[in-house]
């Protein structure tokens, strides 16, 4: 008997604007002992799913049927949900600073799981609280036991989290995007933490994540969701050596581990959809390339392969016959290296000072000698993890930071000596596109006065000429030049991405600096963007700094790289040179804590054994 | 741009109808019966104001003339409501229908221009300290708290034991003991928005401070502005009615909703003469309430994310702004 | 912590600085000449003179007011204009009314507002949180007297035209003579005066708790299994508090204003009533007095709010 098994689970959370659709008949099984995988871009309804499960989504209409050990978890009462919450069903979120109670003492949280089941008295509960933050690993756990949350690092509260979930060894640990929140090198930590805990406890794991990656390395069984419908289910090794399903292959070849350095990657075209209307079709017909017109008319049916694999489909996913060339390669480095400097940076060096009470100065030495350039035409990207000094640098360069120390000449001119017109006019040429597509756009202005700021700002040309400017330039980075009249809360998360991009270009700046351009993307719409600053800089002769935390868009765009920590930059090469051979042993561990998806095999060893209609709770009505 | 893909292709989805943010408010607003109703009161009760001289017309009573034979019973009290005296008369003899009229009109005419006074200050000297950060915002926050720290209704008895009660002075206290309450919460919702990355690329643009100012952070700043502001107008009438029920508002024999109800308070006259309290007591009700309950609607309307009752965040896009505040 | 101290009390002072500064300034620049207001109208020149001379009213300004500052730091508020008798002494006298009335007041509007919001917040969108939100608005609407006069109406003089006697018309019972005298007098005024900071304190509780609610450590509470009471009571308001506790800062004055008018609408002699008549006997050092003092009370609860606030959020510690 399975452990948890979710049979045809219907979940809609009505709103002002009618009912959101978050789950449309969601089954799976999971096996004890297993680790079982949800995948899925933001919004696709991992989330709610496993709330409404845990009782924790009170607003929701559910239904359908959630058996944890043979019992019905919907039907039960609430008093009986939360015997099993915590008890038998552990929980561990995405982000551990606001997921602790900031006014606790980490102890006496763990501690108040023990006391919600069990009659234990207090020296107990602390000696099993202290054993258990021993075993994630928290040094001194006696005298940790009494710190609050906000004086731990991230990955540390994480593993707090965890060890509350684990205190009472429940048989089953939900984990929503568990290490997303935290640094590259940090996310292998606890992902190995868990698995271990996983192995030694035999408990059984549901993780959810939108890492491909992750998934592929750890899970026995993945699911994938897309607006709230499973569209594929299946053991990990099959499923990622061949989809059956089109979106899980469209997932997999926008990731940019998938191919090495340049080519193109193959985005998912489009948006996802809304939630509030379900359409008659397929839910991913608008987006998916082997669509037909069947697609569009008739809910697809449940296909059953041979190897267990479930896909929800008409047909079966496959590599088109006629991929396209690789249009353009890179040009040659060598042709770069003789290319003039756009950027010359020497001996950076910048210095918070900030008082604290009384006197006592804290000196905070974000950069310590950074020695940076960059050449005409090339992309050279920035990585390092949080808080190591990357934006700091990228501000520098912009001329936003003053450097306690060091120089900055872009193209051959240092912007300390710059008269205020000359440093105005400096602007111009260094551009930045920054990482929170809805944060760096104003709500409240139209998208064609955020096009044309710069052009007004530097008093540009005309009303006219700026209006045919701005939507020549929404032209070409694929925005609808009619919508300039638009608000960018009518725009998606990509679509606002490509506005802040020909924000950028408009003065058609020597540099552009990009700050985590992507990373607030899914992987489909992550893929046209990169695609997009690819194509641009091939027909523009642009140049990049671009600034990342993950290393396979880093390898995926650039031609060199630079590795920062602590201020510092501790190794700086090209792009093959650096993944084949990492000299610094931050680049080093950097490389192992990154996973990638395994390579499509494309080969197809699975055959179809039934096909069966598949009716939502809308289809039938 | 070959491989670009359009972002027009997804308009072959199925696509939501979006629609603007002011076709939203209205259809909020036009759903809440509540605020519709208050938003008609404040309509006919400006009316009752701005044509209070028709009702002197209509009754043939002038608001300050003293009715002794006819507004008065044989023993000296007022008389109550009847078909002469709609509202009764007060221990003066005068007519309270009409005096409701032209008290109306001081209390309208004092909430609203203290409010948009007080607004004014509030958010120029909010959003300042809110946007420089830094010492700006040390020495404008150290003067709000010091004016909050002040016992306002102390000082302004005090102030107008100096200068004589008049309604100027009335506005004047008004204004200078409520602009902090905008002046906070400006403050904050600049200095939150100040860290957004738009300002950021504005500045990176070369755009000047002024620029940004207007074009970036007040345009965001409207909701709290136009909520607040509205909040402020029944606040700013009860003060102004508690200092005229002090005697330390407006002159009488001027009438003023606070002035009717301290001479009704004077010697208890109210307990033998109810329609003293009930008319002016209740019409200072109604109007706050009512300017209340606006103010609570439109924020509703226009800012409908504090009524949602799970929040829902983003995952990966929070994920960044985490990360940065660990750093720190 | 010490430094956060200094901080506070160091700006204490300065408000009561300017405080003293204001209302030094206000009087001195006042029209109106203070001897003629001690000697009355018939006084001669002779007398005037010597008044100003005692007074040292001679003197040059600054001087006037760093003796003033110095009398007032020893506890000396000079005489009233009226009956020549020690400011301090008048004000002292009535203390104890003042205080009765604030500290029941704020006993009731706590015990009022915070229940009242906690219930709302609970069940967002029902019944009871419809209720507690018509309770919000029309307390935050009631202008203080408006309500006291009312409520004398209905629960004193109907009572009493109708023969039995519910509450009495007003006046204040010595605590120490008879406690429930003392009560029975000031409860219209307590409920009176508890109204609107309940109504404040409810919205805020409401609004704090809903969205407190809505924080991820409130999901992990609830996922580790605690009963509702539990994540609502514990969690929740543990989080709350600490908004309510700075709010209690920024009320304090707001329930100054207010017990001037209830004093004045329910007779009662305190403080605030001593300050209206003062103003109308033109009495300067009274109001000067009692400016200075509600300036005082006002530093020190926020000092003492701060101190609160401190020890309740880790985080600032
Ligand atoms: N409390 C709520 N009220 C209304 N809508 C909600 C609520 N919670 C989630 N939703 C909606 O339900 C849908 C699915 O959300 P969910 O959080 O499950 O996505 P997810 O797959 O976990 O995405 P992410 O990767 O961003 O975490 C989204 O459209 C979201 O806006
Ligand atoms: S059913 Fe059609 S549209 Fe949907 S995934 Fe399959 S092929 Fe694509
Ligand atoms: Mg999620």
């Amino acid at each position: 008997m399975p452990l948890i098994e979710a049979r045809n689970v219907t979940i809609r959370i009505p709103t002002e604007d009618g009912g959101i659709h978050a789950a449309n008949s969601v089954s799976f099984s999971v096996e004890e002992g297993e680790l079982f995988g949800i995948a899925g871009e933001s919004g696709s309804g991992k989330s709610v799913l496993m709330q409404a499960i845990a009782g924790l989504l009170p607003g929701a209409e559910i239904e359908g049927e959630v058996l944890f050990n043979g019992r019905d978890m919907l039907t039960m009462s609430e008093a009986e949900r939360r015997a099993l919450r915590g008890a038998q069903i552990g929980m561990i979120f995405q982000d551990p600073l606001s997921s602790l109670h900031p006014f606790y003492t980490i102890g006496s949280q763990i501690a108040e799981m023990i006391h919600a089941h069990e009659k234990v008295d207090k020296a107990e509960a602390r000696r099993r609280v202290v054993e258990m933050l021993e075993r994630v690993g928290i040094a001194e756990a006696d005298k940790r036991y009494d710190a609050y949350p906000h004086e731990f690092s991230g990955g540390m509260r994480q593993r707090v989290m965890i060890a509350m979930a684990l205190i009472l060894r429940p048989p089953l640990i939900i984990a929503d995007e568990p290490t997303t929140a935290l640094d590259v090198t940090v996310q292998a930590q606890i992902v190995e933490l868990l698995d271990e805990m996983r192995r030694s406890f035999g408990t059984t794991v549901i993780m959810i994540t939108h890492d491909l990656g992750l998934l592929s390395s750890v899970a026995d069984h993945v699911m994938v969701m897309y607006a709230g419908t499973r569209l594929e289910i299946g053991a990990t090794e099959a499923l990622f050596a061949m989809p059956a399903h089109p979106y899980t292959l469209g997932l997999l070849r926008s990731s940019p581990a998938a191919d090495s350095n340049g080519s193109p990657l193959i985005p998912i075209a489009g948006k996802p959809p809304s939630l509030l209307a379900r359409p008659r079709g397929c839910v991913f017909a608008p987006r998916c390339a082997q669509a037909s017109d069947l697609c569009h008319t008739t809910p697809p049916p449940l296909r059953r392969y041979s190897d267990a694999t479930e896909a929800l489909c008409h047909f079966t996913a496959s590599l088109p016959e006629d991929e396209p060339v690789t249009e353009q390669t890179t040009p040659p480095a060598a042709s770069r290296t003789s290319a003039r400097y756009v950027v010359e940076a020497s001996g950076l060096s910048l210095t918070y000072r900030s008082k604290k009470g009384f006197g006592r100065a804290v000196e905070n030495h974000v950069l310590k000698g950074v020695d940076l350039t960059v050449r005409k035409g090339e992309t050279l990207g920035l990585v390092g993890e949080s808080g190591c000094g990357k934006s700091t640098l990228a501000r520098v360069l912009a001329g936003l930071a003053v450097p306690t120390d060091g120089e900055v000449k872009i193209q051959g001119e240092p912007i300390a000596s710059l008269t205020a017109a000359r440093w105005r006019e400096m602007r111009r040429r260094v551009q930045m596109v920054f990482q929170d597509p809805f944060g760096s756009l104003n709500p409240r202005r139209r998208v064609g006065a955020i096009i044309s700021d710069p052009m007004r700002i530097h008093n540009i040309g005309t009303a006219a000429s700026r209006k045919a400017r701005v939507q020549e330039l929404m032209e070409t980075v694929g925005l609808n030049p009619e919508h300039f009249n638009r608000f960018p809360s009518e725009f998606s998360g990509g679509q606002r991405q490509r506005i802040g991009i020909a924000r950028a270009l408009a003065l058609e700046p020597a540099l552009i600096i990009l700050d985590e351009p992507v990373s607030a993307l899914d992987v489909s719409i992550q893929a046209q963007i990169l695609n997009l600053l690819q194509a641009l800089q091939r027909d523009l002769g642009l140049t990049y700094l671009f600034i990342s935390h993950d290393l396979s868009v880093v390898r995926h765009i650039c031609d060199r790289i630079a590795v920062m920590d602590k201020g510092q930059i501790v190794e700086s090469s090209t792009s093959e040179q650096l993944f084949r051979a990492p000299a610094h042993p931050f680049t080093r561990e950097l490389l192992g804590a990154t996973h990638h998806p395994p390579a499509l095999t494309g080969v197809d060893t699975r055959h179809l054994i039934s096909e069966t209609p598949f009716m939502t709770q809308e289809a039938q009505a | 741009m070959s491989n670009a893909p359009s972002s027009t292709s997804s308009s072959d989805a199925p696509e939501i109808v979006q629609r603007g943010a002011f076709a939203l408010t209205m259809r909020r607003l036009l759903r809440d019966p509540a605020t519709l109703i208050s938003f008609a009161f404040i309509v006919l009760l400006s009316l009752f104001a701005i044509f209070a001289p028709l009702t002197e017309i209509w009754t043939g009573h002038s608001a300050i003339e003293q009715y002794r034979e006819t507004g008065m019973t044989p023993m000296g009290l007022p008389v109550g409501p009847n078909g002469s005296f709609l509202m009764g008369t007060d221990q003066l003899g005068r007519d309270v229908f009409v005096r409701l009229a032209y008290g109306a009109r001081i209390s309208l005419a004092v909430g609203v221009l203290a409010s948009l006074a007080a607004a004014t200050i509030g958010v120029t000297i909010g959003m300042c300290a809110g946007f420089f950060g830094g010492w700006v915002d040390t020495v404008l926050g150290r003067i709000m708290d010091l004016v909050m720290s002040v016992p306002f209704l102390l000082c302004a008895l005090a102030l107008v034991s100096v200068f004589g009660p008049s309604l100027s002075l009335s506005v004047s206290v008004i204004v200078f003991f409520s602009w902090t309450t905008i002046g906070r919460v400006i403050r904050a919702e600049s200095a939150s928005i100040a860290k957004r990355e738009f300002i950021q690329a504005s500045r990176s643009m070369g755009a000047s401070n002024l620029s940004i100012l207007i074009r970036d952070v007040l345009p965001n700043l409207a909701v709290p502005i136009i909520v607040y502001t509205t909040m402020m107008i029944p606040s700013s009438i009860v003060f102004e009615a508690t200092l005229s029920f002090l005697g330390l508002g407006i002159v009488p024999p001027t009438p003023s909703w606070g002035g009717m109800l301290a001479d009704a308070g004077a010697n208890s006259i109210y307990l033998v003469a109810w329609w003293l309290v009930v008319f002016p007591g209740f019409a200072l009700l109604f109007t706050t309430l009512a300017f209340n309950i606006l103010g609570d609607g439109l924020r509703d309307a226009l800012d409908p994310k504090g009524r949602k009752i799970v929040r829902r965040r983003k995952s990966r896009k929070n994920r960044t702004t985490t990360r940065k505040e660990t750093a720190q | 912590m010490i430094a956060f101290l200094t901080r506070r009390l160091s700006f204490g002072v300065l408000v009561l600085f300017t405080l003293s500064a204001f209302v030094f300034l206000l009087f001195y620049v006042a029209p109106g000449d203070p001897a003629r207001m001690i000697a009355g109208e018939k006084a001669t020149a002779q007398q005037l003179a010597q008044i100003r001379e005692n007074l040292g009213l001679d003197r040059p300004i600054l001087v006037q007011y760093a003796s003033f500052l110095g009398d007032a730091l020893r506890g000396d508020l000079g005489f009233s204009y009226r009956n020549q008798q020690p400011v301090v002494d008048l004000i002292v006298r009535r203390i104890p009314v003042t205080v009765s009335l604030v500290l029941g007041g704020v006993v009731v509007w706590l015990a009022i507002g915070i229940p009242i919001g906690i219930m709302s917040a609970r069940f967002a969108g029902g019944l009871r949180d419809r209720l507690g939100q018509v309770f919000i608005l029309i307390g935050l609407s009631f202008p203080t007297f408006v309500l006291g006069m009312l409520a004398l109406y209905t629960l004193y003089f109907l009572p009493r035209k109708n023969g039995f006697v519910l509450f009495p018309p007003g006046g204040y019972a010595p605590l120490l003579d008879d406690p429930l005298k003392w009560a029975w007098h000031l409860t219209l005024p307590w409920l009176t005066l508890a109204l609107v900071t309940a109504a404040i304190y409810a919205r805020l509780t409401r609004g704090q708790l809903l969205s407190v609610l809505g924080e991820d450590y409130i999901r992990t509470a609830r996922a580790k299994g605690l009963s509702e009471r539990c994540v609502v009571y514990k969690h929740g308001m543990r989080a709350t508090l600490t908004a309510l506790v700075t709010q209690l800062g920024a009320d304090i004055a707001v329930m100054l204003g207010g017990v001037i008018v209830i004093e004045q609408v329910y007779g009662l002699q305190g403080v605030g009533s001593m300050a209206v008549q003062a103003v109308r006997n033109q009495d300067r050092p009274i109001i000067i007095g009692v400016v200075l003092l509600g300036g005082l009370f006002i530093v020190i609860s926020n000092i003492l709010v701060d101190l609160l606030y401190a020890a309740l959020d880790p985080r600032t510690r």
